[in-house]
């Protein structure tokens, strides 16, 4: 099996101040990656590294296409790029404000994707549309409904079904679960852990909270100061922590 | 089926004065196929960590442990989590599970992973919940709200749902009542004559002596320096 996605030697300065540095790692297909470090470890910097959202200053990353052609994401031309990141790439972001349109109703919104990459009868992409509200748990008669009239939690469950509704084949996520009330939570990591399973995704999660990537992750990688301090197993990372940093993360979290 | 040679293991920690706890040193044993290996050891003494070791979860500092002749020592996560999916399963004693879903998917989840149909899954999940007496009620609801015994229970059902060539059990019979226990024993009595290799850790002589053919006292591999 080769790896779907392939991060080598990644580095993003902020003048002198270290964004992320010397970053490598491998994704492969069906597989959930963590990334998990305190506030100002670099985390996002390396999300938005990999999702072409910040251009790095140092560093390569390989990208498997659907056609199976392995490509340097850094150095594809525009089109190119933004094609791949409506196809076979989708971005959930922490705040679904930012990954949605607030002024578009929700049937739009997942619409609008589906329109972005070729497809014209409308039927169709209402059929598919109700079909993904579904599936994240909206009902058909919010479909008209602008996103401002949902809850936080809808509105990321919307964000999640307008990614995801053209198969994408790798998903970046922010703090997927940050926000939300814990009941929510719950319902967040059942869905995504389902469409893992049956959709075949890949993603790379960025969170603080260790309980979520015990659940989702397959593997984690521990960030401090920009640097990937630790990495492995998810259960063996959180159970038999090497790194000291790790070990404080570890040992920091309130038992509820 | 499971070979563990040589094998040594020291805790650093490194937020309580850097403190070295040494573990194992030279640890030797095997388990072969059709035979149930219990663990003993006084509270400490390292049992769950061994059985951590051999399923990857905590990792080694020198030796070998071999599963299926799959090298667990310095493995990549994807042969470990292949190895898990398809050769090793764990009964560990507790239930860690994604809240909201259904006692029987978190069941059938292991037959899933491994590309079973999802109608042979829930079926074969369902058997197991009943041989387990958990109330068919029970079913459709989420665990986490279960008894002690009743989370044990399908802790030991996911474990048995698949049929894993080598099988670590942590306690399983710790918190079951009698009937239960002899449902359980009965699973790995009928493990044991399908081939299966199985470590078991069980603080009940009379439960151990029942099902175990050898026992490893695992305070023999404690480093001489801790003991």
């Amino acid at each position: 099996m080769t790896p779907l996605l392939s991060v080598y030697n990644l580095t993003k300065m902020y003048g002198h101040r270290v964004g992320c540095q010397d970053i490598n790692l491998d994704l492969y297909p069906s597989e959930v990656l963590g990334i998990v470090g305190e506030s100002g470890s670099g985390k996002s910097t390396l999300l938005n590294c990999l999702a072409g959202q910040l251009t790095p200053d140092r560093g390569r990353i390989q990208f498997k296409t659907r056609s199976g052609d392995v490509k340097d994401t850094l150095t594809l031309s525009e089109p190119e790029q933004l094609m791949l990141s409506r196809t076979d790439w989708a971005f959930v972001h922490q705040n679904p404000r930012d990954g949605l349109r607030m002024s578009v109703s929700a049937g739009g919104n997942v619409g609008e994707r589906l329109m972005a990459v070729g497809s014209r009868h409308y039927g169709h992409i209402r059929t598919t549309a109700i079909d993904w509200l579904d599936r994240v748990e909206i009902t058909a008669d919010r479909i008209d409904d602008r996103p401002t009239s949902f809850s936080g939690g809808m509105q990321q469950r919307l964000q999640i079904a307008r990614n995801l509704v053209t198969g994408p084949r790798l998903v970046f996520m922010d703090e997927p679960t940050g926000g939300l009330d814990v009941s929510v939570q719950a319902r967040l990591l059942d869905l995504l852990r389902n469409l893992v399973r049956d959709m075949g995704l890949s993603a790379i999660i960025v969170t603080h909270d260790l309980a979520v990537v015990r659940l989702l992750a397959d593997r984690l990688m521990v960030m401090k100061e920009g640097q990937a301090v630790e990495s492995g197993l998810t259960d063996q990372v959180l159970d038999d922590p090497q790194h000291a940093y790790t070990q404080l993360l570890v040992s920091s979290v309130l038992q509820a | 089926m499971i070979d563990v040679k040589h094998l040594a293991k020291h805790f650093v920690l490194y937020h309580q004065g850097a403190t070295v706890i040494p573990v194992f040193q030279e640890a030797n044993f095997s388990v072969a196929k059709g035979e149930c290996v219990a663990l003993t050891g006084a509270s400490g003494a390292g049992k769950s960590t061994l059985m951590r070791m051999i399923y990857g979860n905590y990792l080694c500092k020198a030796g070998s442990i071999k599963v299926n002749h799959v090298e667990m020592v310095g493995a990549h996560p994807h042969d470990v989590m292949q190895l898990r999916r398809t050769t090793i399963g764990y009964v560990s004693q507790f239930l860690r599970v994604v809240p909201r879903v259904s006692t029987v998917d978190v069941v059938a989840e292991p037959l899933l992973a491994v590309g079973e149909k999802p109608i042979h899954a829930q079926e074969k999940s369902q058997e197991l919940l009943s041989l387990l007496n958990i109330p068919k009620r029970l079913w459709s609801l989420s665990p986490t709200t279960f008894s002690g015994g009743e989370q044990q229970r399908v802790n030991i059902a996911r474990g048995f749902v698949y049929d894993y060539p080598a099988l670590l059990l942590d306690e399983p019979t710790a918190s079951l009542d009698s009937q239960n226990r002899d449902v359980v024993l009965g699973l790995i009595e009928r493990a044991k004559s399908n081939g299966k290799a199985i470590i078991g850790i069980f603080h009940d002589p009379s439960v151990r002596d029942q099902v175990c053919d050898r026992v490893v006292d695992v305070s023999q591999f404690m480093p001489e320096a801790a003991a």
